[in-house]
Protein backbone atom coordinates (compact mmCIF):
# COMPACT_ATOMS: atom_id res chain seq x y z
CA UNK A 1 0.00 0.00 0.00
CA UNK A 2 2.63 2.57 0.61
CA UNK A 3 6.36 2.53 0.63
CA UNK A 4 8.65 2.49 3.72
CA UNK A 5 10.62 5.88 4.07
CA UNK A 6 10.70 6.64 7.57
CA UNK A 7 13.61 8.31 7.42
CA UNK A 8 12.96 11.10 4.73
CA UNK A 9 12.95 13.79 7.35
CA UNK A 10 16.54 12.75 8.11
CA UNK A 11 17.36 13.15 4.08
CA UNK A 12 15.80 16.57 4.31
CA UNK A 13 18.01 18.23 7.16
CA UNK A 14 21.09 16.27 5.52
CA UNK A 15 19.86 18.04 2.30
CA UNK A 16 20.01 21.21 4.74
CA UNK A 17 23.33 20.73 5.89
CA UNK A 18 24.88 20.74 2.42
CA UNK A 19 23.29 23.99 1.62
CA UNK A 20 25.38 25.55 4.55
CA UNK A 21 28.10 23.78 4.18
CA UNK A 22 28.36 25.24 0.24
CA UNK A 23 28.13 28.65 1.87
CA UNK A 24 31.15 28.49 3.42
CA UNK A 25 33.90 29.83 1.11
CA UNK A 26 37.24 28.64 3.27
CA UNK A 27 39.16 31.20 4.92
CA UNK A 28 37.20 34.40 3.59
CA UNK A 29 36.10 35.13 7.18
CA UNK A 30 39.28 34.93 9.00
CA UNK A 31 39.92 38.62 8.60
CA UNK A 32 37.06 39.76 10.75
CA UNK A 33 39.09 41.62 12.98
CA UNK A 34 41.96 42.26 10.86
CA UNK A 35 39.68 45.43 8.66
CA UNK A 36 40.26 48.94 10.02
CA UNK A 37 37.80 50.46 12.25
CA UNK A 38 36.30 53.25 9.32
CA UNK A 39 32.88 53.39 10.52
CA UNK A 40 31.22 56.73 9.42
CA UNK A 41 31.15 59.19 12.24
CA UNK A 42 31.66 62.71 10.87
CA UNK A 43 30.08 64.45 14.40
CA UNK A 44 30.94 62.10 16.73
CA UNK A 45 34.22 62.27 18.81
CA UNK A 46 35.29 58.83 18.56
CA UNK A 47 39.03 57.76 18.63
CA UNK A 48 39.66 54.71 16.34
CA UNK A 49 42.70 53.40 18.47
CA UNK A 50 43.03 50.16 18.22
CA UNK A 51 42.81 49.24 21.87
CA UNK A 52 39.94 51.16 22.20
CA UNK A 53 38.25 49.75 19.15
CA UNK A 54 39.05 46.23 20.35
CA UNK A 55 37.22 46.86 23.49
CA UNK A 56 34.20 48.89 22.45
CA UNK A 57 31.15 46.97 22.05
CA UNK A 58 28.44 48.68 21.60
CA UNK A 59 24.72 48.17 23.66
CA UNK A 60 22.63 47.16 21.08
CA UNK A 61 19.76 49.98 21.66
CA UNK A 62 22.30 51.79 19.42
CA UNK A 63 22.33 51.04 15.73
CA UNK A 64 25.12 50.93 13.69
CA UNK A 65 26.67 54.16 13.11
CA UNK A 66 26.65 55.14 16.76
CA UNK A 67 29.82 55.63 18.28
CA UNK A 68 31.36 52.69 20.83
CA UNK A 69 30.21 53.29 24.06
CA UNK A 70 32.11 50.68 25.75
CA UNK A 71 31.40 52.99 29.11
CA UNK A 72 27.77 52.30 29.10
CA UNK A 73 27.66 48.55 29.71
CA UNK A 74 30.29 46.86 32.06
CA UNK A 75 32.25 43.83 31.41
CA UNK A 76 29.86 40.76 31.71
CA UNK A 77 31.27 39.51 34.56
CA UNK A 78 30.53 42.42 36.63
CA UNK A 79 27.01 43.03 35.75
CA UNK A 80 24.34 41.15 35.93
CA UNK A 81 20.53 40.96 37.09
CA UNK A 82 20.76 41.54 40.56
CA UNK A 83 22.58 44.86 40.62
CA UNK A 84 19.95 46.17 37.74
CA UNK A 85 16.53 48.29 38.10
CA UNK A 86 13.82 46.01 38.98
CA UNK A 87 10.66 47.96 36.76
CA UNK A 88 7.57 47.36 38.28
CA UNK A 89 5.92 43.77 38.76
CA UNK A 90 3.01 43.70 35.73
CA UNK A 91 0.31 43.52 39.06
CA UNK A 92 0.93 46.99 39.24
CA UNK A 93 0.00 48.25 36.36
CA UNK A 94 -2.63 51.35 36.56
CA UNK A 95 -6.20 50.97 35.97
CA UNK A 96 -8.00 53.45 33.93
CA UNK A 97 -7.13 55.14 30.17
CA UNK A 98 -3.58 55.55 30.88
CA UNK A 99 -3.09 51.65 31.85
CA UNK A 100 -4.64 50.71 28.97
CA UNK A 101 -2.60 52.43 26.63
CA UNK A 102 0.30 50.95 28.72
CA UNK A 103 -1.32 47.62 28.11
CA UNK A 104 -1.13 47.98 24.21
CA UNK A 105 2.04 48.71 24.15
CA UNK A 106 2.64 45.32 26.09
CA UNK A 107 0.57 43.74 23.79
CA UNK A 108 2.52 45.33 20.37
CA UNK A 109 5.90 44.21 22.24
CA UNK A 110 5.30 40.89 22.46
CA UNK A 111 2.51 40.18 19.36
CA UNK A 112 4.10 43.52 17.08
CA UNK A 113 3.53 41.72 13.55
CA UNK A 114 -0.64 41.42 14.69
CA UNK A 115 -0.84 44.41 16.76
CA UNK A 116 0.92 46.63 14.50
CA UNK A 117 0.62 44.89 11.24
CA UNK A 118 0.63 48.40 9.31
CA UNK A 119 4.23 48.70 10.12
CA UNK A 120 5.74 45.47 9.99
CA UNK A 121 7.42 43.48 7.53
CA UNK A 122 8.44 40.28 8.84
CA UNK A 123 7.46 38.21 11.83
CA UNK A 124 9.52 39.20 14.38
CA UNK A 125 8.63 40.55 17.42
CA UNK A 126 9.80 43.06 19.87
CA UNK A 127 10.33 40.45 22.45
CA UNK A 128 12.38 38.31 20.35
CA UNK A 129 15.51 40.24 20.80
CA UNK A 130 14.39 42.30 24.43
CA UNK A 131 13.48 39.37 26.41
CA UNK A 132 10.85 39.17 29.02
CA UNK A 133 8.57 41.45 27.80
CA UNK A 134 11.31 44.33 28.01
CA UNK A 135 11.79 43.96 31.04
CA UNK A 136 15.17 41.94 31.61
CA UNK A 137 18.76 43.61 32.36
CA UNK A 138 21.34 42.83 29.90
CA UNK A 139 19.06 42.22 27.24
CA UNK A 140 18.19 45.53 26.05
CA UNK A 141 15.53 46.47 28.34
CA UNK A 142 12.99 49.10 27.82
CA UNK A 143 13.31 51.22 31.09
CA UNK A 144 16.87 51.39 30.32
CA UNK A 145 16.11 53.04 26.81
CA UNK A 146 13.56 55.13 28.53
CA UNK A 147 15.63 56.94 30.58
CA UNK A 148 18.56 57.26 27.64
CA UNK A 149 17.01 59.51 25.36
CA UNK A 150 17.14 61.83 23.68
CA UNK A 151 20.27 61.62 22.75
CA UNK A 152 22.53 62.28 19.76
CA UNK A 153 23.20 59.35 17.49
CA UNK A 154 25.55 59.25 14.66
CA UNK A 155 23.49 56.93 12.81
CA UNK A 156 20.71 60.37 11.85
CA UNK A 157 23.67 62.67 12.85
CA UNK A 158 21.51 63.98 15.06
CA UNK A 159 19.44 64.23 18.52
CA UNK A 160 17.07 61.15 18.42
CA UNK A 161 13.77 60.98 20.94
CA UNK A 162 12.86 57.67 21.90
CA UNK A 163 9.55 57.66 19.69
CA UNK A 164 12.39 58.50 17.06
CA UNK A 165 14.23 55.67 18.26
CA UNK A 166 11.46 53.49 18.23
CA UNK A 167 10.80 54.00 14.51
CA UNK A 168 14.49 52.97 13.70
CA UNK A 169 13.53 49.90 15.45
CA UNK A 170 10.19 49.55 13.16
CA UNK A 171 12.20 50.33 9.77
CA UNK A 172 15.10 48.00 10.30
CA UNK A 173 14.81 45.42 12.84
CA UNK A 174 10.61 44.74 12.30
CA UNK A 175 11.91 44.82 8.13
CA UNK A 176 8.85 47.39 8.66
CA UNK A 177 7.80 51.19 8.18
CA UNK A 178 8.25 53.84 10.51
CA UNK A 179 5.08 54.79 12.13
CA UNK A 180 4.74 58.63 12.20
CA UNK A 181 5.59 60.40 15.25
CA UNK A 182 2.48 60.67 17.72
CA UNK A 183 0.86 57.19 16.02
CA UNK A 184 -0.95 55.39 18.27
CA UNK A 185 1.34 52.71 18.09
CA UNK A 186 4.80 54.72 19.08
CA UNK A 187 2.68 56.54 22.13
CA UNK A 188 1.43 52.57 23.32
CA UNK A 189 4.71 51.38 23.20
CA UNK A 190 6.60 54.90 25.11
CA UNK A 191 4.12 54.48 27.69
CA UNK A 192 5.34 50.95 28.16
CA UNK A 193 8.72 51.69 28.43
CA UNK A 194 7.85 54.81 30.28
CA UNK A 195 5.89 52.57 33.02
CA UNK A 196 8.32 49.94 33.44
CA UNK A 197 10.75 52.77 34.03
CA UNK A 198 9.07 53.99 37.44
CA UNK A 199 11.16 55.12 39.92
CA UNK A 200 14.62 54.88 37.50
CA UNK A 201 16.27 57.65 37.33
CA UNK A 202 17.28 59.39 33.56
CA UNK A 203 20.57 57.89 33.35
CA UNK A 204 21.78 56.37 29.50
CA UNK A 205 24.61 54.70 31.63
CA UNK A 206 21.82 53.02 33.83
CA UNK A 207 22.86 49.37 34.63
CA UNK A 208 21.70 46.45 32.49
CA UNK A 209 21.07 48.63 29.57
CA UNK A 210 21.63 46.52 26.40
CA UNK A 211 23.65 44.22 26.13
CA UNK A 212 26.82 43.55 28.50
CA UNK A 213 29.84 44.38 25.98
CA UNK A 214 32.34 41.57 25.40
CA UNK A 215 35.76 41.98 24.51
CA UNK A 216 37.32 41.69 21.07
CA UNK A 217 37.66 37.67 20.77
CA UNK A 218 40.70 36.13 21.41
CA UNK A 219 41.09 34.45 17.66
CA UNK A 220 39.25 36.78 14.41
CA UNK A 221 35.90 35.30 14.68
CA UNK A 222 35.31 32.44 12.39
CA UNK A 223 32.56 31.25 10.06
CA UNK A 224 33.56 27.57 10.39
CA UNK A 225 33.18 27.37 13.75
CA UNK A 226 30.67 29.61 14.14
CA UNK A 227 28.59 27.14 11.99
CA UNK A 228 29.63 24.25 14.27
CA UNK A 229 28.30 26.10 17.55
CA UNK A 230 24.92 27.32 15.67
CA UNK A 231 24.46 23.33 14.91
CA UNK A 232 24.74 22.43 18.09
CA UNK A 233 23.22 25.55 20.32
CA UNK A 234 20.61 27.32 18.51
CA UNK A 235 19.76 24.77 14.97
CA UNK A 236 17.17 23.29 17.30
CA UNK A 237 15.32 26.50 17.59
CA UNK A 238 15.76 28.44 15.07
CA UNK A 239 16.13 25.62 12.41
CA UNK A 240 19.28 24.78 10.33
CA UNK A 241 18.23 27.25 7.88
CA UNK A 242 17.85 30.11 10.12
CA UNK A 243 14.17 31.09 9.06
CA UNK A 244 12.96 30.22 12.93
CA UNK A 245 9.82 27.98 13.47
CA UNK A 246 5.98 29.11 13.99
CA UNK A 247 3.45 28.16 15.77
CA UNK A 248 0.35 26.63 14.24
CA UNK A 249 -1.36 30.47 14.66
CA UNK A 250 1.52 32.06 12.74
CA UNK A 251 3.35 33.47 15.53
CA UNK A 252 7.01 33.29 15.19
CA UNK A 253 8.00 31.65 18.31
CA UNK A 254 11.69 31.38 17.31
CA UNK A 255 12.46 34.44 15.30
CA UNK A 256 13.97 34.24 11.43
CA UNK A 257 17.89 34.88 12.53
CA UNK A 258 18.74 35.77 8.34
CA UNK A 259 16.52 35.48 5.33
CA UNK A 260 13.56 37.45 4.36
CA UNK A 261 11.45 37.12 6.90
CA UNK A 262 14.80 38.75 9.58
CA UNK A 263 15.45 41.51 10.60
CA UNK A 264 17.33 44.17 7.55
CA UNK A 265 20.65 45.11 6.85
CA UNK A 266 20.56 48.35 8.77
CA UNK A 267 19.30 46.83 12.40
CA UNK A 268 21.64 46.99 15.44
CA UNK A 269 21.64 42.90 15.56
CA UNK A 270 23.17 42.72 12.32
CA UNK A 271 26.66 43.75 13.62
CA UNK A 272 28.48 41.17 14.71
CA UNK A 273 29.45 42.86 17.90
CA UNK A 274 26.06 43.90 19.30
CA UNK A 275 24.62 39.83 17.90
CA UNK A 276 27.77 38.31 19.85
CA UNK A 277 26.79 40.13 23.55
CA UNK A 278 22.90 39.50 22.71
CA UNK A 279 23.77 35.49 22.11
CA UNK A 280 26.20 35.49 25.11
CA UNK A 281 24.47 37.33 27.79
CA UNK A 282 20.28 35.60 26.35
CA UNK A 283 21.06 32.84 24.22
CA UNK A 284 20.29 29.51 24.18
CA UNK A 285 17.13 30.58 25.81
CA UNK A 286 16.94 28.46 29.20
CA UNK A 287 20.69 28.42 29.31
CA UNK A 288 22.29 31.59 29.21
CA UNK A 289 26.15 32.02 29.89
CA UNK A 290 26.55 28.45 28.63
CA UNK A 291 28.79 29.77 25.89
CA UNK A 292 32.10 31.03 25.61
CA UNK A 293 32.80 34.74 24.78
CA UNK A 294 34.86 32.98 21.57
CA UNK A 295 31.64 30.79 20.93
CA UNK A 296 29.35 33.78 20.84
CA UNK A 297 31.64 35.63 18.36
CA UNK A 298 32.06 32.51 16.09
CA UNK A 299 28.74 32.03 16.13
CA UNK A 300 27.13 36.31 15.16
CA UNK A 301 29.34 36.45 12.69
CA UNK A 302 27.70 33.20 10.71
CA UNK A 303 24.46 34.81 11.67
CA UNK A 304 25.63 37.93 10.29
CA UNK A 305 26.77 36.55 7.05
CA UNK A 306 23.97 35.13 5.67
CA UNK A 307 21.86 37.20 3.50
CA UNK A 308 18.90 39.66 4.48
CA UNK A 309 16.97 42.26 3.44
CA UNK A 310 18.16 45.36 1.80
CA UNK A 311 19.59 48.14 3.78
CA UNK A 312 16.61 50.96 3.92
CA UNK A 313 19.52 53.12 3.26
CA UNK A 314 20.76 51.92 0.20
CA UNK A 315 22.59 54.27 -1.99
CA UNK A 316 22.28 52.48 -5.16
CA UNK A 317 25.35 50.16 -4.78
CA UNK A 318 26.41 47.72 -2.00
CA UNK A 319 29.49 49.22 -2.33
CA UNK A 320 28.52 52.48 -1.59
CA UNK A 321 26.34 51.68 0.89
CA UNK A 322 29.17 49.53 2.55
CA UNK A 323 30.72 53.09 2.65
CA UNK A 324 28.53 54.81 3.90
CA UNK A 325 26.65 52.78 6.69
CA UNK A 326 28.60 49.38 7.36
CA UNK A 327 32.35 50.46 6.52
CA UNK A 328 33.08 48.88 10.20
CA UNK A 329 34.77 45.34 10.65
CA UNK A 330 31.49 44.16 12.63
CA UNK A 331 29.16 44.33 9.11
CA UNK A 332 29.65 41.94 7.03
CA UNK A 333 27.60 43.56 4.52
CA UNK A 334 29.23 43.91 1.27
CA UNK A 335 31.95 41.80 2.01
CA UNK A 336 31.82 38.25 0.13
CA UNK A 337 30.48 34.66 1.73
CA UNK A 338 31.21 31.87 -0.58
CA UNK A 339 31.40 33.65 -3.89
CA UNK A 340 28.23 36.28 -3.25
CA UNK A 341 28.49 39.68 -1.82
CA UNK A 342 25.94 40.22 1.06
CA UNK A 343 23.99 43.07 0.11
CA UNK A 344 24.14 42.43 -3.43
CA UNK A 345 20.07 41.64 -3.91
CA UNK A 346 19.01 45.16 -5.55
CA UNK A 347 17.14 48.18 -4.00
CA UNK A 348 14.92 47.49 -0.96
CA UNK A 349 11.87 45.80 -1.60
CA UNK A 350 8.50 47.87 -1.52
CA UNK A 351 7.31 47.19 2.31
CA UNK A 352 4.96 44.80 2.56
CA UNK A 353 2.61 45.41 5.02
CA UNK A 354 2.19 42.05 7.59
CA UNK A 355 0.07 39.95 6.69
CA UNK A 356 -0.61 38.27 9.69
CA UNK A 357 -3.13 40.46 11.50
CA UNK B 1 -5.20 7.41 5.15
CA UNK B 2 -2.95 9.08 2.13
CA UNK B 3 -4.47 12.68 3.37
CA UNK B 4 -3.03 11.50 6.85
CA UNK B 5 0.25 10.71 5.38
CA UNK B 6 0.51 13.61 2.96
CA UNK B 7 0.02 15.91 6.77
CA UNK B 8 2.96 14.32 7.56
CA UNK B 9 5.07 15.38 4.76
CA UNK B 10 3.89 19.29 4.99
CA UNK B 11 4.50 18.63 9.33
CA UNK B 12 8.05 18.21 8.23
CA UNK B 13 7.99 21.18 6.54
CA UNK B 14 9.75 19.78 3.49
CA UNK B 15 8.64 18.84 -0.15
CA UNK B 16 10.49 15.68 -0.21
CA UNK B 17 7.49 13.10 -0.91
CA UNK B 18 7.29 11.20 1.88
CA UNK B 19 4.94 8.53 2.70
CA UNK B 20 3.96 6.34 5.90
CA UNK B 21 5.34 2.98 6.82
CA UNK B 22 2.44 0.98 6.61
CA UNK B 23 3.45 -0.76 9.82
CA UNK B 24 2.83 1.94 12.20
CA UNK B 25 -1.05 1.52 12.15
CA UNK B 26 -1.00 -1.64 12.61
CA UNK B 27 1.61 -1.55 15.75
CA UNK B 28 -0.87 1.67 16.98
CA UNK B 29 -3.81 -0.96 16.84
CA UNK B 30 -2.61 -4.71 16.61
CA UNK B 31 0.63 -4.18 18.41
CA UNK B 32 3.89 -6.03 17.56
CA UNK B 33 5.20 -9.43 18.94
CA UNK B 34 5.24 -8.73 22.37
CA UNK B 35 4.64 -4.96 22.27
CA UNK B 36 0.96 -4.27 23.55
CA UNK B 37 -1.08 -2.48 21.09
CA UNK B 38 -0.20 1.03 21.92
CA UNK B 39 -4.12 2.09 21.79
CA UNK B 40 -4.87 0.47 24.22
CA UNK B 41 -3.25 2.91 26.52
CA UNK B 42 -3.35 5.89 24.68
CA UNK B 43 -6.62 6.06 23.01
CA UNK B 44 -8.14 4.99 19.42
CA UNK B 45 -7.06 8.63 18.26
CA UNK B 46 -3.94 8.95 20.34
CA UNK B 47 -5.80 11.32 22.93
CA UNK B 48 -4.15 9.41 25.40
CA UNK B 49 -6.30 8.61 28.57
CA UNK B 50 -6.05 11.53 31.04
CA UNK B 51 -7.14 9.46 34.66
CA UNK B 52 -4.08 7.36 34.03
CA UNK B 53 -1.39 9.73 32.89
CA UNK B 54 -0.90 8.29 29.80
CA UNK B 55 0.04 11.01 27.36
CA UNK B 56 -1.61 12.15 23.92
CA UNK B 57 0.50 11.01 21.22
CA UNK B 58 -1.47 12.80 18.24
CA UNK B 59 0.29 15.32 16.27
CA UNK B 60 3.12 15.46 18.44
CA UNK B 61 6.54 15.86 16.32
CA UNK B 62 8.07 12.08 15.20
CA UNK B 63 11.79 12.73 16.21
CA UNK B 64 10.43 13.51 19.64
CA UNK B 65 8.39 10.71 19.71
CA UNK B 66 10.81 8.52 18.37
CA UNK B 67 13.44 10.06 20.77
CA UNK B 68 10.97 8.63 23.62
CA UNK B 69 10.45 5.47 22.14
CA UNK B 70 14.54 5.05 21.63
CA UNK B 71 15.32 6.19 25.21
CA UNK B 72 12.58 4.06 26.82
CA UNK B 73 14.44 1.12 24.70
CA UNK B 74 17.63 2.02 26.14
CA UNK B 75 16.55 2.49 29.66
CA UNK B 76 17.17 5.83 29.43
CA UNK B 77 13.78 6.59 30.67
CA UNK B 78 12.73 5.03 32.81
CA UNK B 79 8.93 3.61 32.72
CA UNK B 80 7.91 0.26 33.48
CA UNK B 81 5.40 -0.31 31.26
CA UNK B 82 7.17 1.79 27.98
CA UNK B 83 10.34 -0.26 29.09
CA UNK B 84 9.47 -3.50 27.54
CA UNK B 85 7.30 -2.52 25.08
CA UNK B 86 9.96 -0.12 23.34
CA UNK B 87 12.18 -3.11 23.26
CA UNK B 88 9.92 -5.27 21.57
CA UNK B 89 10.41 -2.85 18.82
CA UNK B 90 12.70 -2.77 16.03
CA UNK B 91 14.00 0.98 14.81
CA UNK B 92 11.90 0.79 11.81
CA UNK B 93 8.97 -0.14 13.79
CA UNK B 94 9.54 2.59 16.39
CA UNK B 95 10.34 5.35 13.37
CA UNK B 96 7.21 4.11 11.95
CA UNK B 97 4.99 4.07 15.15
CA UNK B 98 6.00 7.64 15.92
CA UNK B 99 5.88 8.59 11.92
CA UNK B 100 1.82 7.30 12.38
CA UNK B 101 0.80 9.24 15.63
CA UNK B 102 2.73 12.44 14.46
CA UNK B 103 0.20 12.27 11.14
CA UNK B 104 -2.49 11.88 13.45
CA UNK B 105 -4.63 15.40 14.26
CA UNK B 106 -4.88 17.15 17.28
CA UNK B 107 -7.36 15.40 19.57
CA UNK B 108 -10.60 17.47 19.73
CA UNK B 109 -11.59 16.63 22.69
CA UNK B 110 -9.28 17.83 25.18
CA UNK B 111 -8.51 15.36 28.36
CA UNK B 112 -9.08 17.12 30.98
CA UNK B 113 -8.48 14.89 34.13
CA UNK B 114 -8.70 18.12 36.64
CA UNK B 115 -11.31 20.34 37.28
CA UNK B 116 -10.73 23.27 34.41
CA UNK B 117 -10.46 26.52 35.48
CA UNK B 118 -12.90 28.68 35.16
CA UNK B 119 -11.36 30.96 32.11
CA UNK B 120 -10.66 27.90 30.07
CA UNK B 121 -14.36 26.70 30.43
CA UNK B 122 -15.21 30.50 29.19
CA UNK B 123 -12.77 30.60 26.24
CA UNK B 124 -11.92 26.80 24.95
CA UNK B 125 -10.19 28.73 22.43
CA UNK B 126 -8.42 31.74 23.21
CA UNK B 127 -6.45 33.44 20.17
CA UNK B 128 -2.44 33.51 20.70
CA UNK B 129 -2.75 37.07 20.76
CA UNK B 130 -5.03 37.69 23.66
CA UNK B 131 -2.95 34.79 25.42
CA UNK B 132 0.15 37.35 25.00
CA UNK B 133 -1.44 40.37 26.25
CA UNK B 134 -3.78 38.83 28.71
CA UNK B 135 -3.71 40.84 31.35
CA UNK B 136 -1.47 39.64 34.40
CA UNK B 137 -2.03 35.68 34.99
CA UNK B 138 -3.81 34.61 37.84
CA UNK B 139 -2.01 32.15 39.74
CA UNK B 140 1.94 30.46 39.35
CA UNK B 141 1.14 28.07 36.98
CA UNK B 142 -0.42 30.80 34.22
CA UNK B 143 2.56 33.12 35.21
CA UNK B 144 5.60 30.62 34.80
CA UNK B 145 3.39 29.26 31.51
CA UNK B 146 3.21 32.56 29.88
CA UNK B 147 6.06 34.69 31.81
CA UNK B 148 8.35 32.47 33.04
CA UNK B 149 10.80 33.71 36.15
CA UNK B 150 13.26 35.62 34.44
CA UNK B 151 14.79 36.53 38.02
CA UNK B 152 15.87 32.58 38.03
CA UNK B 153 17.26 33.22 34.26
CA UNK B 154 13.43 30.61 33.91
CA UNK B 155 11.65 31.38 30.34
CA UNK B 156 7.92 31.14 30.08
CA UNK B 157 6.99 27.61 28.82
CA UNK B 158 4.88 29.33 25.99
CA UNK B 159 8.50 30.65 24.79
CA UNK B 160 9.06 27.18 23.30
CA UNK B 161 5.76 25.31 23.40
CA UNK B 162 4.26 27.77 21.62
CA UNK B 163 1.12 30.40 22.15
CA UNK B 164 -0.86 28.22 24.66
CA UNK B 165 1.22 25.35 25.03
CA UNK B 166 0.30 23.82 21.22
CA UNK B 167 3.63 22.85 20.44
CA UNK B 168 6.13 24.50 18.11
CA UNK B 169 7.94 22.52 15.01
CA UNK B 170 8.90 18.33 15.16
CA UNK B 171 11.03 19.38 18.72
CA UNK B 172 8.88 21.20 20.95
CA UNK B 173 5.30 19.16 21.68
CA UNK B 174 2.11 20.27 22.66
CA UNK B 175 1.58 20.59 26.62
CA UNK B 176 -2.02 21.39 25.90
CA UNK B 177 -3.97 18.23 25.72
CA UNK B 178 -1.50 16.46 28.32
CA UNK B 179 -3.14 15.51 31.67
CA UNK B 180 -2.18 17.15 34.61
CA UNK B 181 -0.57 14.25 36.07
CA UNK B 182 1.54 12.83 33.01
CA UNK B 183 3.21 16.53 32.73
CA UNK B 184 3.75 16.82 36.19
CA UNK B 185 5.10 13.52 36.38
CA UNK B 186 7.63 14.16 33.53
CA UNK B 187 8.68 17.87 35.45
CA UNK B 188 9.26 15.11 38.47
CA UNK B 189 11.13 13.07 36.27
CA UNK B 190 13.54 15.61 34.85
CA UNK B 191 14.27 16.93 38.06
CA UNK B 192 15.00 13.72 40.07
CA UNK B 193 17.23 12.13 36.37
CA UNK B 194 14.48 9.49 35.78
CA UNK B 195 14.11 11.15 31.96
CA UNK B 196 16.86 12.00 29.68
CA UNK B 197 17.33 15.90 30.13
CA UNK B 198 16.14 16.05 26.25
CA UNK B 199 17.75 18.46 23.17
CA UNK B 200 20.38 20.68 24.89
CA UNK B 201 19.57 19.25 28.16
CA UNK B 202 16.67 22.18 28.43
CA UNK B 203 14.05 20.26 30.13
CA UNK B 204 16.19 18.75 33.14
CA UNK B 205 17.73 22.71 33.51
CA UNK B 206 14.00 24.03 33.57
CA UNK B 207 11.79 21.25 35.92
CA UNK B 208 15.25 21.95 38.55
CA UNK B 209 14.16 25.32 38.88
CA UNK B 210 10.20 24.41 39.87
CA UNK B 211 9.14 23.56 43.09
CA UNK B 212 6.80 20.53 43.57
CA UNK B 213 4.12 22.83 44.03
CA UNK B 214 4.86 25.19 40.88
CA UNK B 215 5.02 21.74 38.88
CA UNK B 216 1.64 20.87 40.18
CA UNK B 217 0.55 24.48 39.32
CA UNK B 218 2.21 24.31 35.72
CA UNK B 219 0.99 20.71 35.20
CA UNK B 220 -3.10 21.88 36.03
CA UNK B 221 -2.33 25.04 33.62
CA UNK B 222 -1.86 22.95 31.02
CA UNK B 223 -3.90 20.80 31.37
CA UNK B 224 -6.69 22.86 31.42
CA UNK B 225 -5.73 24.39 28.12
CA UNK B 226 -7.88 23.31 24.77
CA UNK B 227 -5.54 21.04 22.22
CA UNK B 228 -6.62 22.66 19.11
CA UNK B 229 -5.71 24.97 17.26
CA UNK B 230 -7.19 28.81 17.64
CA UNK B 231 -7.76 29.79 14.26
Amino acid sequence: MMSTRPWAYLGAALAALVIGVGLYAGGAFDGLGSEPHSERKAAAPVSTSPNEVASASRAANDLPGDPPRAELTAPAAATGTQAAFRPPAESELPAGEFGDVIRRGREIFIDTPRAAPAYVGNSLRCVSCHLDAGRLADSSPMWAAFVSYPAYRSKTQSVTTFQQRLQGCFEYSMNGKAPPLGAPELVALESYAYWLASGATVNPKIAGRGYPALARPAQAANFARGKQVYAQNCALCHGADGAGQHAQDGTAVFPALWGPDSFNWGAGMGRVNNAAAFVKANMPLGLPGTLSEQQAWDVALYMNSHERPQDPRYTGSVQGTRNDFHATEDSMYGREVAGKVLGASGPPKAFKPSQRN
Amino acid sequence: MISICRGFAFALGTVLSVTCHADGASIAKNGMGAALACQTCHGAAGEGLAQAGFPRLASLGAPYLQRQLDAFADGTRVNAVMMPIAKALSVADRAAVSAYYAALPVPTVPTVPTAPTASATALPVAPASATAASPTPSGIGATLATRGRWADKLPACEQCHGPGGRGVGPDFPALAGQSAAYLSNQLTAWKTGARPPGPMGLMAVVAKKLSDAEISAVADHFASLPAGVSR
